[in-house]
C-alpha cells in the first residue's frame, strides 16, 4: 500500500521499542499498565489543557463582549452578536477572508509547481546540484518576519531595488498600492515556500523506485509520460504532505504582513484581525475570538478531511 | 520509500501544530493574564526596593533612564530600584494584562485618554496627594493632561515633544523660502517648491499613524482644541460638516504631499527631508533621529500655520510620556518617592542627554543645555494655550487603531470618497462610544 503507513514502522528509530514494550505489557500487567496509563494520560492531560481547553474557551469567549479588564464577572454574554457583527459590519473581515483564500490558491499553484519543477531538475544529478539545493532552500531558514524585512528593501518606492531595476518614470508603490501589494507579498512568501516544497519533492523523487521508471521506459513511455503517469502518482504521499503544509502555511500567514504594515491597506488576513482585536488596550476579545473561531473552523475542515483520508486508508489494509 | 520517511512521520504534527497555533491565537488570552502577570517580577514587599516598569527598550534611552534611576538610589537613603524593561511595542500590547497582574510599583505610560482609560477602571494608583507636592513643577496644561475624569491625578509627566512642520534651514535660506503664517501662504510656498523640483511635503503612512498627525493639525486649526477633544471622545459626529472641512482642506494639500505614502515608513520620508529632496515634513520632533549629528542644527520647525483666525495657532500637539503608580504597589512609600524624584528637573535632564528630540516637562528645568531645536520646542509648548496628545493618545485605542487608521488610509487612497470614509468612521465610532 501507500508508503504512508509503512514509514512509521520502517524508519522511525523509535519503531522497535514500542513493539518490545507491547510484548512486555501483556506479560507484566500491573506496573506496566500503570506506566502505560501515565504515558498516555499525561500527554492527554497536557493536550487537553493546552489545546482543547483554550480552544473551547475561545469559542465561549466569542459569544461575549469583554475588553480584557476585570474577571469573569465583567464578561457580558451577547450570544451570536459578534458573529453578526463580523459578518455584516466589520469592514476588514471579508477582505481578510478573501486574502486568505487568495493566499491559499497562490501558494498551492505557484510555489508548488515551481518547487516540483526545481526538484525534477535537481533530481537529474546536475553538477553542483547540492549547491543549488542549499541556495534554494536557504530562504526557508529565515523567519517570515525577516523575509518581510528583506523584501521591503526590494519593494520600497524610494530607491528600492525593484523600481531601480525596472527604471520606470513613475515608481510603482509595490507595498502601498492595495491592488498589488498582496501579490507583491505573496511573491516574497512564495520565494520562501518554494524551497520547502522543492525539498519535499526532491526527497519524494529520490524515493521513487528506479525500476518503475525503467519499466516505463522499456514500455516506450516518453519522459513526460513517465513523469505524469508513473512518478507523480507514486509520490502521492508527498503530494498530501505538500498540500497539508501549504494549507497550514496559508492559514497561519501573519508575520510577513504584520511586519510590513500591520496587515492593513490590502494586506488584511484573519490572523491579523485576531491579533488586532485581542492585543493592546481596549481590546475586543469577543470579536477577536469570533474571528479566531472562524479560522479554527476553516483549519478543522482541512484537518478533518486529511485525517479522514489517512485513517480510512489504514483501516482498509 | 524509506528515504522519504523523515518528511512523512511528522505529518500529523503539522496538523496538530497548526491547530494549536490557531487556537492559541484566539484562546491564549484567557490563559495569558495568568502567564503574563508573572513577568513583572514582584519584589515581595521589600521595604528598600522599588520596582520600575520601563518601556524604553532601545539601548541609548535605556542607559539614560538607568543613569537617572541610579542617581535616585544615591540620594534616596537606601532605596534600590529594580528595573524591568520590556520592548516598547510589546509593553503597550501587554499593558492590560500587566496592569491586572502584578505591575511594577512605578510604570511608564502616556498622558491623556490612554492614562484616563486605566485610571477610570481603577487599575492605577491615585497620585493626587503627591501632586500637592509636585504640582509646582508643572504648567496647568500638563496637570490637565495628568488628570482623569474624576478630577484626580494619576500620572507624572516626564518628557514631551512637539509636532510641527520641520525643514532644513540651509535649504530654505538657499531658496529664499519663508515660514508660512497662513494656509494660503503654505499653499503658495508648496506650489513654489513644486516648481523648484522639490517634493513640497514629505509624507509617509505605511505605519498607519503618521497621517493622524496631519489630521490633528488641520482639525484643531480649523475647529479648535475643544472640538478635537470632543470629537475624539466620541461626543461629536464624524459626519459633521466640520470634520468634512478638515478632509476637504487636506484634499487641497494632498497634491503637495509625497506620492506613494502608503508604501513608505516615516523614517524614509524623514530621510528625503534630510537629503533635501523634500521641502518640509509635518511630524513630531523625533524626526531628528533620522539626521546625522552634524546636521541636527540645520533642522528647524514652525507650528502648523493658522487656518481659522478664531483659533489661530493656540494649540500644539505635544505628546507626554511619563509614569504612573501601580494600584497596589509593593512599596508605596518608595514608589511615591521615586515619582516625586522623576518630576524634578534632574532626572529629566539626565534622560535628555540620550534623546535630544524631546524636552523636559518640569517647567523649571534648566534649558541652557538644550540644542536650538529643543529650545524652540520648549518655547512652542510653553506658549501654547492648549496641548493635545495625539489622535491615538486622545481617543479610544480601539477606535484609533481600527477606524481612524483605516479611515485615513482609505482617504489617502481615494481622496474623493470623503463621504463614505466618514460614514464608515462615524458608524464605528457609534459602535465604540456607545
Amino acid at each position: 500500500m501507500t508508503a504512508l503507513q509503512e514509514k512509521p514502522q520502517a524508519a522511525v528509530p523509535g519503531g522497535p521499542p514500542p513493539r518490545r514494550r507491547g510484548k512486555r505489557a501483556t506479560a507484566l500487567a500491573g506496573t506496566d499498565k500503570l506506566v502505560l496509563g501515565l504515558m498516555l494520560g499525561i500527554p492527554a492531560v497536557v493536550h487537553l489543557l493546552f489545546v482543547w481547553i483554550p480552544a473551547l474557551g475561545s469559542v465561549a469567549l466569542s459569544f461575549s463582549e469583554w475588553n480584557g479588564i476585570g474577571g469573569f464577572e465583567d464578561i457580558e454574554w451577547i450570544g451570536v452578536g459578534n458573529y453578526v457583527e463580523i459578518f455584516t459590519e466589520y469592514p476588514r473581515f471579508w477582505p481578510a477572508v478573501q486574502h486568505n483564500l487568495i493566499w491559499l490558491v497562490f501558494l498551492l499553484v505557484v510555489p508548488t509547481s515551481a518547487g516540483l519543477l526545481l526538484a525534477v531538475l535537481l533530481d537529474r544529478e546536475l553538477r553542483f546540484s547540492r549547491v543549488y539545493q542549499s541556495a534554494l532552500y536557504l530562504p526557508m531558514v529565515l523567519s517570515l518576519a525577516l523575509v518581510g524585512f528583506i523584501w521591503q528593501l526590494i519593494y520600497t518606492p524610494d530607491g528600492g531595488l525593484l523600481n531601480s531595476v525596472l527604471g520606470l518614470d513613475k515608481p510603482v508603490d509595490w507595498i502601498g498600492d492595495s491592488d498589488i501589494n498582496l501579490y507583491a507579498v505573496l511573491v516574497a512568501a512564495a520565494w520562501r515556500h518554494t524551497g520547502y516544497i522543492m525539498l519535499l519533492y526532491l526527497a519524494g523523487l529520490k524515493s521513487v523506485d528506479p525500476a518503475l521508471k525503467e519499466a516505463a521506459a522499456l514500455d516506450g513511455a516518453s519522459s513526460a509520460q513517465t513523469f505524469f503517469r508513473v512518478t507523480f502518482p507514486v509520490m502521492k504521499p508527498v503530494n498530501i504532505v505538500v498540500l497539508v503544509v501549504t494549507v497550514i502555511e496559508a492559514l497561519r500567514a501573519f508575520d510577513i504582513v504584520y511586519v510590513i504594515n500591520k496587515g492593513r491597506n490590502g494586506l488584511e488576513l484573519l490572523s491579523v484581525l485576531v491579533t488586532d482585536n485581542i492585543i493592546g488596550e481596549a481590546s475586543r476579545i469577543g470579536r477577536g475570538s469570533a474571528v479566531a473561531v472562524v479560522l479554527l473552523t476553516i483549519s478543522l475542515g482541512f484537518i478533518i478531511t486529511y485525517l479522514y483520508q489517512v485513517f480510512s486508508k489504514e483501516n482498509r489494509t | 520509500m524509506v528515504r522519504y520517511t523523515p518528511g512523512s512521520t511528522p505529518l500529523p504534527h503539522f496538523g496538530r501544530r497548526a491547530m494549536l497555533r490557531a487556537m492559541l491565537a484566539g484562546a491564549g488570552v484567557a490563559a495569558a493574564s495568568g502567564v503574563l502577570s508573572a513577568c513583572g517580577s514582584g519584589s515581595g514587599g521589600d521595604p528598600n526596593a522599588v520596582t520600575f516598569g520601563n518601556n524604553l527598550s532601545d539601548q541609548v534611552p535605556k542607559d539614560a533612564i538607568t543613569a537617572a534611576l541610579k542617581a535616585f538610589e544615591g540620594q534616596s537613603g537606601g532605596l534600590s530600584v529594580t528595573i524591568n524593561t520590556k520592548q516598547h511595542e510589546q509593553y503597550q500590547e501587554q499593558i492590560n494584562n500587566y496592569l491586572q497582574g502584578k505591575p511594577d510599583d512605578v510604570l511608564a505610560w502616556f498622558a491623556g485618554y490612554r492614562m484616563r482609560f486605566f485610571a477610570d477602571q481603577g487599575l492605577t494608583g491615585d497620585l493626587t496627594d503627591l501632586w500637592g507636592k509636585i504640582g509646582g513643577n508643572y504648567s496647568d496644561a500638563l496637570k490637565q493632561a495628568s488628570t482623569a475624569s474624576d478630577g484626580k491625578q494619576y500620572f507624572v509627566p516626564f518628557t514631551n515633544y512637539p509636532w510641527g512642520v520641520f525643514y532644513r534651514k540651509s535649504l530654505w535660506q538657499e531658496r529664499g523660502y519663508a515660514e508660512p503664517k497662513t494656509l494660503d501662504e503654505l499653499v503658495a510656498l508648496a506650489t513654489k517648491m513644486k516648481s523648484d523640483g522639490l517634493v513640497p511635503i514629505a509624507f509617509a503612512q505605511k505605519q498607519g499613524w503618521p497621517g493622524m498627525g496631519t489630521f490633528d493639525q488641520l482639525n484643531f486649526r480649523i475647529n479648535g482644541y475643544q472640538f478635537h477633544v470632543d470629537l475624539l471622545a466620541g461626543k461629536e459626529d464624524w459626519q459633521d460638516k466640520r470634520v468634512k472641512e478638515v478632509f476637504d482642506t487636506w484634499k487641497r494639500l494632498l497634491p503637495f504631499h509625497q506620492e506613494n505614502a502608503l508604501g513608505r515608513d516615516w523614517q524614509e520620508a524623514a530621510q528625503s527631508l534630510q537629503q533635501k529632496k523634500s521641502g518640509m515634513y509635518l511630524l513630531g520632533s523625533f524626526l531628528g533621529q533620522q539626521f546625522p549629528d552634524a546636521e541636527k542644527d540645520d533642522l528647524d520647525f514652525f507650528p502648523f500655520p493658522e487656518i481659522n483666525p478664531e483659533h489661530g495657532t493656540d494649540t500644539v500637539e505635544a505628546p507626554i510620556d511619563g509614569y504612573m503608580m501601580a494600584k497596589k504597589p509593593a512599596n508605596s512609600e518608595g514608589a511615591l518617592k521615586l515619582l516625586e524624584y522623576l518630576s524634578t528637573a534632574e532626572p529629566q535632564l539626565t534622560y535628555l542627554k540620550s534623546d535630544s528630540s524631546v524636552v523636559a516637562t518640569n517647567k523649571d528645568a534648566d534649558t541652557s543645555g538644550y540644542n536650538s531645536l529643543q529650545k524652540k520646542a520648549a518655547e512652542v509648548i510653553k506658549n501654547a494655550k492648549h496641548v493635545t496628545q495625539f489622535l491615538d493618545r486622545d481617543t479610544d485605542p480601539g477606535f484609533a487603531s481600527e477606524a481612524a487608521t483605516n479611515g485615513i488610509i482609505e482617504f489617502i487612497k481615494n481622496p474623493d470618497n470623503v463621504d463614505s470614509v466618514l460614514k464608515g468612521m462615524a458608524d464605528q465610532a457609534k459602535n465604540i462610544f456607545k
